[in-house]
């Protein structure tokens, strides 16, 4: 693969990016100093957080680490007996999801490049993937929650170019909740429930912090949000 | 970069540190004024609230009141359109819980873009326009379900690019900016649920996601709503490439923006 095609140009400034590594830099060396400083019988935490960094970049990031989440939860699927049993429509929203969510995976590694965050460890046990009502809660959980993340950091990016491809991706997740909540329950209003929107026609939105308790059900890895903007 | 675009926009000639000052202080005022926004959004607004928000400067304010109008009219005639269906009983029995609770949904937007532009930024809210959903004698929606779909399918689909096309243009005030996003998820919920009740009543063969820009079997006219949506480069990424992930996957992946031209292009066709 062509090392042009993953380092769009533009996306990630390349001042944003100098901050990032300098952060990035200083709390990988702080992060020595506090290892240094523990006592034997203290306990080293196995697993350092991983750091999303700082504004636009921290907020790729954020968004990067729910496309993982989303992208390994279908694919998941996709192996599992839910699927191999699942009649036509399903299988095709399956699969559709999982390339979608794949995609936009892939897509913010390429965009962040040397500011991605890793691979992060998911762990799905709670999920019984032969199981119809289990897919589906976790899915309808999943895509609303990708849904309200998006619409509360919107408000943080300073880059107009990102806050596009944010709303670009949002409203594919919104389809998606939507789908999925009406496979659920057919014919139904629940696919834009009042469990989520307000008296107002406003769809709720959610908080880094709020976004990441939630997934942190699934991930993992400690996610550091800290330096995001609030 | 976007900051330095803006103090352009806001204050031309801005070199004094006091200018800038001037415009970070009004950038806060829109912060400010978003803390507010939220109680907006929860219930009728009291005068004192009202009354107590920071002054936000003129040009700003009339630049967010024009892009606020645009997205009134257009749920304006979304909220008239399933009104006036609902009305005239084309909806199917089974599928009336969806279309009253999408017609709730955009009567609560045009309330709310009404409270906005008329209470909070004192702006003038725009009249309802009279529609003409026959397009000239073209469509029969109100007697011919599955018309009604159709233009249903449109319209949601259009709004959706709308509000994409506007985010950059309010991102100055954060409350608006985020009721902006939120009425945007909304209308996408409501486009997809349109698109597949259309394909499980076997009119079409669309998904809840737009596939390579086909309008599928939407009459030509639509052609416009469904334009760039096969779209799969991004941020000067070809995901295509990328991913080896099909085209017509990829470009389901990514909604595009409108612009307000094109958007009121599409919408004059129903205007009387």
């Amino acid at each position: 693969m062509k090392n042009e095609l993953i380092k769009p140009s533009g996306l990630v400034k390349s001042t944003d990016r100098r901050l990032f590594l300098k952060r990035g830099t200083m709390s990988v060396a702080a992060a020595g100093l506090l290892m240094i400083g523990c006592n034997d019988d203290e306990q080293i935490p196995m697993n350092p957080a991983v750091s999303l960094g700082s504004g636009d970049i921290g907020i790729l990031n954020y968004a990067y680490a729910l496309e993982q989440l989303e992208a390994a939860f279908y694919a998941a699927v996709i192996t599992g007996s839910y699927y191999a049993n699942a009649n036509a429509e399903e299988k095709q929203i399956m699969a559709d999801l999982e390339k979608h969510e794949r995609a936009h995976r892939d897509f913010f590694k390429a965009a962040l490049g040397t500011a991605a965050i890793e691979d992060l460890e998911i762990n799905f046990s709670s999920i019984d993937f032969g199981s119809r009502n289990s897919v589906l809660g976790a899915a309808k959980t999943f895509e609303d929650l990708g849904v309200a993340a998006y619409n509360g950091a919107g408000k943080f990016l300073v880059s107009a170019d990102l806050l596009l491809i944010a709303g670009k991706i949002v409203s594919v997740e919104a389809r998606h909740a939507a789908a999925i909540r009406d496979l659920i329950n057919p014919g139904s209003a629940d696919f834009a429930g009042d469990d989520l929107i307000d008296v107002n026609g406003l769809e709720r939105t959610l908080s880094f912090s709020q976004v990441l308790t939630a997934a942190s059900a699934y991930v993992i890895t400690p996610l550091d949000f800290s330096q995001l903007p609030s | 970069m976007n900051l330095i675009k803006l103090l352009d926009t806001l204050c031309p000639d801005t070199n004094s540190a006091e200018e800038k000052d001037m415009f970070f202080s009004r950038r806060e005022s829109f912060r400010k004024f978003g803390d507010f926004g939220k109680k907006v959004a929860l219930a009728a607004v009291p005068l004192a609230i009202l009354s107590s928000l920071p002054r936000i400067a003129k040009a700003d304010t009339a630049s967010l009141i024009g892009v606020l109008n645009y997205a009134l009219t257009l749920e304006h005639l979304e909220y008239r359109y399933y009104q006036t269906a609902i009305e005239s009983g084309v909806i199917d029995g089974a599928d009336r819980v969806i279309f009253n609770k999408i017609r709730d949904h955009e009567l609560a937007h045009v309330k709310f873009l009404q409270e906005v532009i008329g209470n909070v930024l004192k702006g003038m809210p725009v009249a309802e326009p009279k529609f003409d959903f026959t397009a000239k004698g073209n469509f029969s929606p109100f007697t011919d379900y599955p018309t009604f779909l159709a233009l249903s399918q449109a319209f949601e689909d259009t709004g959706v690019r709308a509000y994409k096309g506007q985010a950059a243009n309010v991102m100055e005030s954060d409350v608006v900016l985020t009721a902006a996003l939120s009425i945007h998820s909304v209308e996408a919920r409501h486009a997809s649920m349109v698109r597949r009740l259309r394909t499980k009543k076997g009119q079409d063969t669309v998904k809840g996601w737009i596939s390579n820009g086909s309008i599928g079997s939407l009459p030509a006219a639509t052609q416009a709503i469904y334009a760039g949506e096969e779209n799969v480069m991004h941020a000067g990424v070809n995901v295509v490439n990328l991913t080896g992930i099909d085209a017509t996957a990829v470009s389901e992946g990514w909604d595009e923006p409108l612009g307000k031209d094109q958007v009121l292009g599409i919408a004059s066709l129903f205007l009387a």
